[in-house]
């Protein structure tokens, strides 16, 4: 439990850049692009009729679970493409990684509604709502796997690195016997994260629904909403057993045995850690078919590619070979560099005269929103340590605490917020009228437990001496917290919030605008502004509040955010 | 005439370097590694190239092979300008480099992979490899269950797979055991002298003199700030060589006066203040190691072999010779013929108690250049606090990429003399209060 529940940030970049400027055209350039194409979409549209037969269930849960799929190999291969590109070209380098520092701290669901208008616009419906599900779900899964095999490629030990050089390894051997196994192990878990993570954004894409436009999608998600509607407490326990239920498969089927497979491209020379294990994987190495199948079948095949790839790529140049190429921009790379930002300044241009349609008054709406769904997300960062400090600190610290309440909450922790939405709302919404406070909860359930975590790990990090020392000392109680936990927290604590913090954001489209039994219920905030605003059809009002809400959440990365992990770094590190 | 000869190899040599340089970066932050360097090696040559860290020894390997291309010079194998990897030599690393994810097996066939070599035939070969470094029954072994010195032997057997004519081997034994690395040491020989490799030379970079003059026909000491050529000492000692012997005594005895040199003239060791061009690199050692060392001589009457210190000591030349430079410049010890002798001061330095040792060191330490220049610029500051990257701008230009390691020395020793501190959480650097009201 000693690692870190992050994603791979990558916080440690200058504050801005003129890579940042490139990247701010280039999304507004996106978004204004997205606008012009969403005009034309269609003004209503109908959503799939959802059966509640426990015997559509299966279907509806391969769906989800298909989409989840094909979104994940489409975020490795991008992974591994984008990743590579930057770790090997230093040109490319200077915009590739300011850019996905901007992609990972953008709350992806607010491109939702601009990605499903404009693409309903140009695709028949159907299909268009499909992919984009798969999209957002790509959008939401890609940037912290490529952060994590970009920085994996970026820390091959310079030594293993000279041994493929000196013997002479072509880059499909160089990538096969070096840099795929050493980046497998920081990519696999960020995999899990973002497959988990995967889930929120499914549900949110399959129940999402903005006035007459329905863009459900056939699914758990729009199982669990439809019985949310119709009240039928047997079916959301059905919906809801379902999805557990695939999620525990998948994580034992999949992702626990590629895990231990995994465990031999460990570095670290020495066996410390405890191994993972997997009864399936178990399972699946002692079986003969498995067996010769793997002898007689996989490795002749590697055999052969391996040949014909080698033969593909040819034995590297020494430039190549050296740690990391230094490749200077070539005239054709800074024309075509030129002319791709003169577009995109033009986009940006065209985008300023349609926000400028925007009345004045809409601007103050905006602000108002920006400050009320700050305020929502920052109780709802507060109510989640305040909870998770005790019991994490109480968890990471008690065994037997730890064997009765780790197990009962990875499994509700593994539950995708967006999930029990409609479920939460039947419950609160009689009670308060309006969705103002819930949508508090709603964030909050999503984000409590990336805090969580990260203060159990947090905890059990804590050197055993140290509690020693802290014990004979006779430190006890709030001196106690307040010399040995607390500062031993605080960067699992600032990695957790950071997290959190950003799920808040995302929650906030789906949180704060919701259609509920036939009747729309929208709190004050930029969530429910854009949700809004879809649903109008106001396009000036989606573009200037959808970027108010990434302006405003980027700021608060490259600020606040920043600066308090580099605290962390810097002096609460315990190596 | 002879100028025409260098250029056209009579083909004797298996490996020619001309005046070969490497630095890295470029401008006011350009870093030499290695200046001007000369070398031939001859077929059924062992050659070991030594010295200190830091003198460029691992680089000029590494330019050798072409995994690192030369910045000026040039390198001929057999008479062929050296352009790339050369295919004709491979290196044994000092962290073995194998691959932690396959098998003592794989690690091996790998490198017959990369040549093209069918399966089969690379399965046997493999095995007889192994089988010859003894490595026989830990075939299908992960790097991570073996000790060090098998590890290494897997990174031999790897390297003898594509018959090297010219092996390099970059401090094979540094990271290994005392016991493992004297086994390894033999069986390398072994294998050498009995011509059962078909290895034509061998080029082992070292900063273990012991082993150099155990091993090689030839040992190339190389002195750092930047990287050169020192002296080129032929070993003509009969194998299997003695360590107890006196030839081989003596002949260590000179290495080490040649590694270690001779102390200075004042003016020379101190240099002149940063900016000048002249500053003198402060070495990098702390107070602490540097009073156990003056209190060893003292132990030993004010004078002991240096070979014998790292002995006694049981420390690598690396770790000693930074602190006994900080002997130098502080005016403790001289050093001449590979002896290290206690100046008065040095003395005296031994025999003080912590409060006049911290004295002494308060009027020792502010005679570097380095030092004063720090201390007189906080003072005219108005708050006595400057930044440190302001610090490490400046000595940027003197010391580039080490500007940071002379900083944090400085700040070592200042901070034991009572000079000025670091204050960690505004990365500024202070005048010490008591100092300054004196």
């Amino acid at each position: 439990m000693r690692r870190r529940f992050e994603r791979a940030f990558n916080l440690s970049l200058p504050a801005f850049g003129i890579g940042d400027v490139v990247i701010a055209l280039l999304l507004i350039a996106l978004l204004y692009l997205g606008t012009r194409l969403a005009i034309n979409a269609p003004q209503s549209v109908t959503g799939p009729d959802i059966s509640l037969a426990p015997t559509a269930l299966p279907w509806y849960a391969f769906l989800s679970t298909g989409r989840m799929a094909i979104a994940y190999l489409l975020s490795l291969l991008f992974t591994l493409v984008y990743g590579y590109a930057a770790a090997r070209n230093r040109t490319a380098r200077l915009f590739m990684l300011p850019l996905l520092d901007v992609l990972q701290s953008v709350p992806i669901l607010s491109f939702l509604p601009i990605v499903l208008l404009s693409l309903t616009a140009i695709l028949p419906q159907r299909f268009a709502t499909e992919l984009a599900a798969v999209i957002l779900i790509v959008t939401s899964q890609a940037w912290n796997m490529t952060y994590s095999f970009y920085q994996s490629m970026t820390t091959i030990p310079t030594e293993l690195r000279e041994a493929s050089s000196i013997f002479r390894f072509n880059p499909w051997l160089r990538f096969k016997t070096l840099e795929l196994p050493f980046a497998a192990i920081g990519l696999i878990w960020n995999s899990m994260m973002s497959w988990a993570g995967g889930w929120f954004f499914l549900m949110a894409s399959e129940i999402f629904t903005v006035g007459d436009r329905d863009f459900r999608l056939p699914g758990l998600g729009s199982y669990l909403q439809t019985a949310a509607n119709q009240n039928n407490i047997p079916a959301i326990l059905m919906g809801l057993g379902t999805l557990i239920v695939v999620i525990v498969l998948l994580d034992q089927l999949v992702w626990r045995p590629i895990l231990v497979y995994a465990d031999k491209y460990k570095v670290e020379m020495a066996s410390g850690e405890t191994a993972p294990e997997s009864w399936f994987y178990d399972l699946l190495s002692h079986s003969v078919v498995a067996q010769t199948f793997s002898r007689r079948v996989w490795q002749p095949l590697t055999e052969k590619i391996d040949r014909a790839l080698g033969r593909l790529f040819k034995a590297s140049t020494p430039e190549q070979t050296g740690v990391i190429a230094e490749g200077r921009p070539s005239i054709a790379g800074i024309v075509i560099g030129l002319v791709l930002l003169a577009g995109l300044a033009y986009a940006a241009l065209q985008a300023l005269s349609l926000l400028i349609t925007l009345p004045l008054s809409d601007y103050g709406r905006i602000l108002q929103g920006v400050l009320a769904t700050l305020l929502r997300v920052v109780i709802s960062l507060a109510i989640a340590v305040m909870w998770t400090i005790p019991v994490g600190v109480l968890i990471g610290s008690n065994r037997r605490a730890a064997d009765v309440l780790q197990p009962i909450i990875q499994v509700v922790a593994s539950i995708p917020a967006t999930a029990l939405f409609p479920v939460i709302v039947l419950a609160l919404i009689s009670v308060t009228g309006s969705l103002n406070v819930p949508a508090i909860i709603l964030m909050l359930l999503g984000t409590q437990w990336y805090v969580l975590f990260n203060v159990i790990a947090g905890t059990s990090a804590i050197p055993q001496d140290l509690r020693y020392t802290t014990a004979l000392l006779q430190v006890k109680g709030w001196a106690r917290w307040r010399t040995l936990i607390l500062p031993a927290l605080f960067p699992y604590l600032i990695t957790g919030m950071i997290t959190a913090g950003g799920g808040a954001w995302n929650a906030s489209i789906v949180a704060e605008y919701i259609k509920f039994g036939g009747e729309t219920y929208a709190a004050t905030g930029v969530g429910a502004l854009i949700a809004e605003a879809t649903a109008r059809g106001n396009f000036p009002l989606l573009l200037a509040s959808t970027l108010a809400l990434i302006l405003t959440v980027v700021t608060i990365n490259r600020t606040l955010w920043r600066r308090l992990y580099k605290i962390a770094e810097d002096r609460f590190k315990m190596e | 005439m002879a100028t025409l000869m260098t250029q056209t190899t009579n083909g004797n040599s298996l490996l020619e370097l001309q005046q070969v340089t490497r630095y890295y970066g470029k401008g006011a932050k350009r870093f030499m590694a290695v200046r001007g360097v000369d070398l031939r090696i001859q077929p059924g040559e062992f050659v070991c190239l030594l010295g200190p860290s830091g003198c460029g020894k691992s680089t000029l390997l590494r330019v050798i092979t072409g995994l690192n291309p030369t910045s000026e010079g040039q390198i001929l194998y057999k008479g062929q300008l050296v352009t790339g990897v050369n295919p004709h030599a491979t290196i044994v690393f000092q962290t073995f480099a194998l691959y932690p994810w396959l098998t003592v097996q794989q690690n091996v066939e790998v490198a017959l992979k990369a040549r093209g070599v069918p399966e089969a035939e690379r399965r046997k070969k493999a095995d007889q490899l192994l089988d010859k470094v003894g490595l026989d029954g830990f075939e299908g072994a992960y790097p991570r269950e073996l000790s060090g010195g098998m590890r290494q032997k897997c990174g031999f057997a790897r390297a003898m797979a594509v018959e090297p004519e010219l092996l390099c081997l970059d401090e094979p034994f540094s990271a290994l055991d005392v016991l493992s690395a004297e086994a390894l040491r033999g069986e390398l020989l072994e294998l050498w002298l009995s011509k059962s490799i078909p290895t034509q030379a061998i080029l082992m970079v070292t900063h273990n003199i012991e082993e150099a003059v155990l091993l090689a026909d030839r040992v190339v000491v190389m002195g750092k700030d930047p990287g050169h050529v020192i002296a080129d000492v032929p070993v003509t000692l009969h194998h299997p060589r003695q360590r107890k012997d006196t030839a081989f005594q003596a002949l260590v005895d000179k290495v080490y006066a040649l590694v270690a040199g001779r102390t200075a003239p004042e003016a020379v060791t101190l240099g002149a203040a940063p900016g000048s061009g002249q500053a003198a690199k402060l070495p990098a050692a702390t107070i602490n190691r540097l009073a156990g060392l003056v209190e060893k001589v003292n132990e030993e009457g004010g004078q002991h072999a240096l070979y014998r210190l790292t002995e006694d000591l049981r420390l690598e030349l690396d770790d000693v010779l930074p602190i006994v430079e900080a002997a130098e410049v502080m005016g403790f010890a001289t050093v001449d013929q590979g002896d290290i002798k206690l100046t008065g001061l040095g003395q005296a330095f031994a025999d003080a108690s912590i409060i006049a040792r911290k004295e002494i060191l308060a009027g020792r330490v502010l005679r570097l250049p380095t030092i004063r220049w720090i201390y007189e610029t906080l003072q005219k500051d108005d708050n006595q606090r400057i930044a440190e990257d302001y610090f490490i701008d400046q000595l940027q230009n003197d010391f580039g990429e080490y500007a940071r390691d002379q900083l944090d020395t400085a700040v070592d020793w200042a901070r034991y003399a009572e000079l000025f501190a670091y204050d960690e959480r505004s990365g500024e650097l202070f005048l010490d209060e008591d100092e300054s009201a004196k």
